[in-house]
């Protein structure tokens, strides 16, 4: 059995379903997702999106050019500027447009959507919807294609992409219900699969977030962008590492070290709590490494503290993070401060496209956290990631829009077919017994990754990581799972994750390794200094014969600002 | 507080693809330290111990509606649910009733889905849309605050009694989802739209006897949205007999 679609769809997050919202009325669209739509990560976000509506009293004079600039200063002039233009200004527009769609967004008294202040912004214009923003946007976009009726295939994996000859086929799925695997062809395909979180051990991500996208691209030979950049989440609880959104901050929450100060003061004056996440994440850990945060069984910690809010505005504007502290460590953030630690967060890097979500591949576009335009550069400021995923989202369905009708575009039932046979080899290949249990490689790699690839880096621990990775990745080969079924296998599934979480990693560490400067969220010990003579580029991965990572490198785009010193 | 070092978790197993074979409780024994949710501790149990055990998880954050089951009797996310809350060192775990069974604790959606569908669960306009927002009022917005906050997890659908004995009635997620619509200033459906629901299988079909809202993790009251969606319709009802014609 073969399914054809003029256009294929992986991912029903944000990205994938403004695609699908976008494309649906002129082509024959399928939407694939591992999981129901409004399961994926998207559902997490808290926060807000940012956009220059100028709605907050405080932020009259706020514009797009300023969005503009926050968003080029905050990636560190990493991003590419012309793309970077494009989202700001389209921003208050696809905010709009999720209104009219129904997004519940909060208000202000005069009914117009509220906005907040976010860390790295200049004015506050982050709009949200309580502290579920994600949940809103999401839910408003599923019900769209409800009643757009899209076709969704939920709870199908995809294991492979398709690639042939300079030219996208299709991917193979694993439809984990009936435990079939199915050759998907299309003229065009595009990723909106997601973050790679799971990569480390203590994320903030969904447990789903493997990035497995990422590097079924990078096995079909597409290339990467800035994999070594990585963003850390200055405010994750203790233990579970659940996310304690910006919005505490940009609502007034202070952080504090075991001595009751508000270390802030120190780092940014100026900004204080509200400095772009990289800077604040590495503040916290310079607190905790010398001796200044509080000790836990569950591991050392700073305070986030929300009690000077009061009750009211803790329940109104942050009903979610209340409940969740008290939930999974039993503090109510009304009465005492929230134990909070860094950990992984986003994914600066991701594959590489450029504004239209075209690779370099024909056929294959991706967008959101998956891809990397770069609109995010070395750091990403909080709420334009959501922002990001609805703008490149419906861009990417408008650039297909245009070229399709005009393509030759042939997918070929071929290669699907051989590669179908492939991964039928692979499958039995992990269901022969007596090798090592995938969630032991799972765990060393995120051990790794969060020991030595972590916020601080230094050149030793960088080359023991990508020595340990290469390790693992050899461990791989012999892996086992207990059962051969198909159906509801998620041993299986996992397993199948774990390769393409062996390659994001082998990208990452080897990025960060020969990237000799500190920029954004990577910041190495050995080269304290932003370099931008040398290191003003993308790093570009690919990959080689033995599966292994070639670099290579390529210019940023600068439209108007030159590159200046980071304060605040 | 934790009872034991080691806890007894009887989760309930049974694969459609295998129907002569009767579901029966698998045994697994494991440590467990505090802190620990009955979703963290599946996860180890299918890592350490059971590689073909099936379950669904996601955000593992009690927002994304996955992992809805029975717990110890009660129906709840097993990623919100610590494991030190009960009385006992045994954890019973089984899938969410009212559905039929794929895999273990792997219940199939379909019939949740197909009833969100059914009541038209997205915002309908007929005026033309503004340059900037529809404006709302916080007032407003407050009104469709518990609806909006519903993860689709089911775990009212599972607990729903009238579920029980006839699959054809519409349920608490759908009905909420209706009322969250129905109540938000900006939707423009017909009265009349409604109208499909005033019945047996629609509003009327509700015994309100809140096991939903027992249920539901997200405090979404399901059978508020049932009575104001009762209310609605009376009003509707009343306005038709005086002869008020629909804007
Ligand atoms: C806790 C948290 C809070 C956040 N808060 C904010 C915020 O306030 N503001 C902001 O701007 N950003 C925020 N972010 C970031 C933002 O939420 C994400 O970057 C964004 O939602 C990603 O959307 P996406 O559509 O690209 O991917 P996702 O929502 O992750 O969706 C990926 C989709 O791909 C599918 N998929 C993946 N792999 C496969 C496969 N192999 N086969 C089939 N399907 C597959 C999945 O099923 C899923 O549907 C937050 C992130 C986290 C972790
Ligand atoms: S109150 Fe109504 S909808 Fe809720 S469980 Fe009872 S019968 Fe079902
Ligand atoms: S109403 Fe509550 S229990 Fe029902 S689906 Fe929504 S969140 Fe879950
Ligand atoms: S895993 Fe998402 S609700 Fe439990």
């Amino acid at each position: 059995m073969m399914l054809n679609h003029d256009i294929l769809i992986v991912g029903g997050g944000l990205t994938g379903l403004r695609a699908a919202v976008g494309l649906c009325d002129k082509f024959n669209v399928g939407l694939i997702s591992k999981v129901y739509p409004v399961r994926s990560h998207s559902i997490a976000a808290q926060g807000g999106i940012n956009a220059s509506l100028a709605n907050n009293p405080d932020g009259r004079d706020d514009t797009w050019e300023k969005h503009a600039f926050d968003t080029i200063k905050g990636s560190d002039y990493l991003g590419d500027q012309n793309a970077i233009e494009i989202m700001c200004k389209e921003a208050p527009g696809v905010v709009y447009e999720m209104e009219h769609w129904g997004c519940p967004f909060s208000r202000f008294p005069d009914g117009t959507i509220a906005q907040r202040p976010f860390g790295g912004g200049g004015f506050p214009r982050t709009c949200f919807s309580a502290d579920i923003t994600g949940h809103s946007l999401l839910n408003t976009l599923y019900e769209r294609a409800v009643y757009k009726k899209v076709k969704i295939y939920p709870e199908w994996f995809v294991i492979a992409l398709c690639v042939d000859d300079g030219q996208c086929h299709g991917v193979i799925v694993l439809d984990m219900k009936s435990g079939k695997l199915i050759p998907v062809r299309a003229k065009v395909t595009i990723f909106g699969t997601g973050g790679y979180g799971r990569v480390y051990r203590n994320s903030t991500n969904a447990l789903i977030n493997t990035g497995s996208g990422i590097g079924m691209a990078y096995k079909a030979g597409v290339p990467l962008k800035d994999m070594e950049f990585v963003q850390f989440h200055p405010t994750t609880l203790i233990g579970t590492n659940i996310l304690m959104t910006e919005g505490c901050r940009g609502e007034g929450g202070y952080l504090l070290n075991n001595k009751g100060e508000r270390f802030m003061q120190k780092y940014a004056p100026g900004a204080m709590e509200l400095a772009p996440r990289d800077i604040v994440s590495r503040c916290i850990m310079t607190e905790m490494e010398e001796g200044r945060g509080f000790e836990h069984p569950l591991g050392t910690y700073i305070q986030l503290d929300l009690r000077h809010l009061g009750e009211k505005k803790i329940s109104e504007r942050l009903p979610g993070i209340r409940s969740i502290c008290i939930d999974f460590i039993g503090i109510d953030p009304v009465k005492e401060p929230i134990p909070i630690m860094p950990s992984q967060h986003y994914s600066m890097g991701g594959i590489d496209v450029n504004e239209k979500g075209a690779s370099s591949v024909k056929g294959f576009y991706a967008a959101g956290e998956c891809a990397c335009v770069s609109v995010h550069g070395a750091n990403r400021l909080g709420g334009n990631s959501l922002l990001d995923t609805i703008v490149f989202g419906k861009l990417t369905a408008q650039a297909i829009e245009e070229d399709l009708p005009k393509s030759k575009l042939k997918p070929k039932e071929k290669p699907l077919l051989a590669l179908k046979k492939e991964m039928e080899k692979k499958i039995s290949a992990l269901s022969q017994p007596g090798g090592e249990r995938p969630y032991k490689l799972a765990a060393d790699l995120g051990a790794v990754m969060n020991e030595k690839v972590g916020i601080f880096r230094t050149k030793k621990e960088l080359v023991q990581a990508l020595d340990e990775v290469i390790k693992i990745k050899e461990r791989y080969k012999k892996v086992s799972i207990s059962s051969a079924d198909l159906h509801m296998n998620f041993e299986l599934q996992n397993a199948l994750e774990l390769e393409n979480m062996l390659d994001v990693a082998h990208t990452i560490v080897l990025g960060a390794l020969l990237r000799e400067e500190s920029r954004g969220a990577h910041f190495r010990r050995d080269f304290p200094k932003r370099n931008d003579k040398k290191w003003l580029k993308h790093t570009i991965a690919k990959i080689g014969k033995k599966g292994e990572p070639l670099i290579s490198f390529k210019e940023v785009k600068i439209t108007k600002y030159q590159p200046m010193e980071r304060k605040y | 507080m934790i009872k034991s070092d080691f806890y007894t978790f009887k989760i309930l197993r049974y694969d459609a693809k295998e129907p002569k074979k009767d579901p029966y409780f698998a045994l697994y024994k494991i440590r467990v330290i505090p802190g620990l949710t009955v979703l963290g501790m599946l996860l180890r149990i299918r890592d350490e111990i059971d590689g073909t055990l099936s379950f669904r998880s996601s955000c593992r954050s009690a927002i994304c509606g996955s992992c809805a089951m029975v717990i110890n009797g009660k129906i709840d996310l097993a990623c919100r649910t610590q494991v030190a809350v009960f009385e006992t060192d045994t954890i019973i775990l089984e899938p969410l009733p009212n559905f039929e069974v794929i895999k273990d604790l792997v219940v199939d959606m379909t019939p949740f889905w197909q009833m969100y569908e059914k009541v038209q669960p997205y915002l309908v306009r007929k005026s033309p849309e503004p340059e900037k927002e529809i404006y709302q009022s916080e007032n407003d917005r407050k009104k469709i605050d518990q609806f909006v906050n519903c993860i689709l997890c089911a775990c009212c659908y599972g607990a729903c009694p009238v579920l029980n004995r006839d699959e054809n009635y519409a349920g608490p997620a759908a009905l909420a989802k209706l009322q969250r619509f129905s109540a938000d200033s900006r939707d423009e459906r017909a009265t009349g739209v409604l109208e499909k629901f005033n019945n047996e299988q629609g509003v009327w079909g509700c015994d309100t006897v809140f096991r939903c809202i027992d249920a539901c993790p997200k405090d979404v009251r399901p059978t508020d949205g049932i009575v104001g969606l009762r209310k609605t319709l009376l009003k509707n009802k009343a306005k038709e007999l005086l002869g008020v014609k629909e804007k």
